[in-house]
């Protein structure tokens, strides 16, 4: 393996715990539920149908913008937020590494008990 | 725990050789591809080099957590770190078990990796999949390998 590519996943390696931490909350996925489609919103449109106030919405979606799920965009006056899938896709990337990880190894291990 | 990884394999070997296999460092070296240092002792650090190729510059530390004999051989550890410049000691290790089993081939060996820091559960990844966004299938092929234990 090159030393690129060696560089570039350790690299994705190192963004994947603020991932994992931002999701591990209710709230925020519910907030990413409603973002995924695609249309970005505004935290009015995000409060509605919460019982949170807007502050505790607004708190949530600094969390999951500082983990770069969701991006703040403006347009004109009004700040939406949109949804960037590419961190949920790292956290794929990353497990389904170490799951190919384990299948290598075990490959090895059958391999040297039956050998 | 909701958040891992399971592997299943049938081995045509006794579960007293797999035992061995997994156990004694130097033949747990072998197929792992690390130089360790010493002999497996629960509550003690194991440390040791890599020697996979292309790794080789990756060190392992793991904390050996149960020793039942041909029973269940488990670890902490934090997987797959293997750059110098990140130090993962500040990240929820992940727990590894081997659970071996009699069968009438051999043994069945059950891998399991838990521990992912708060990786959504199946029920949370629910949540997404009610939406129609191109990446539902992403969350679907996370969620495989984050089998499901109720």
């Amino acid at each position: 393996m090159s030393r690129k590519s060696r560089n570039s996943r350790a690299a994705t390696r190192q963004a994947h715990a603020p991932v994992f931490a931002a999701l591990g909350d209710e709230t925020r996925l519910l907030l990413v539920a409603k973002l995924c489609s695609g249309q970005p919103r505004s935290i009015s449109q995000l409060t509605e149908g919460s019982r949170l106030t807007r502050q505790a919405i607004t708190k949530h979606l600094r969390v999951l913008e500082r983990a770069e799920i969701v991006h703040c965009v403006h347009r004109g006056r009004e700040s939406l937020f949109e949804f960037d899938p590419e961190p949920i896709e790292g956290i794929k990337t990353y497990l389904d590494r170490v799951s190919e990880q384990w299948d290598e190894a075990l490959a090895r291990l059958k391999s040297f008990v039956e050998g | 725990m909701n958040d891992r990884i399971e592997k299943r394999i049938e081995l045509k070997a006794p579960v007293s050789r797999v035992w061995r296999a997994l156990t004694d460092h130097l033949e747990f070296g072998e197929w792992f591809r690390v130089k360790l240092d010493g002999p497996f002792v629960p509550g003690q650090i194991s440390r040791g080099q890599i020697t996979h190729p292309g790794y080789e510059h990756v060190k392992w530390e793991a904390v050996v957590q149960k020793m039942e004999p041909e029973r269940l051989f488990s670890f902490t550890w934090h997987p797959y770190s293997v750059d110098p410049k990140i130090d993962y000691s500040k990240e929820t290790p992940t727990l590894v078990e081997f659970r071996l089993e009699k069968t009438a081939t051999g043994t069945l060996l059950v891998v399991t990796e838990s521990g992912f820091d708060k990786i959504p559960s199946g029920r949370r990844l629910e949540a997404f999949r009610r939406n129609d966004g191109g990446w539902t299938q992403q969350m679907k092929n996370i969620e495989s390998h984050v089998a499901e234990k109720p």
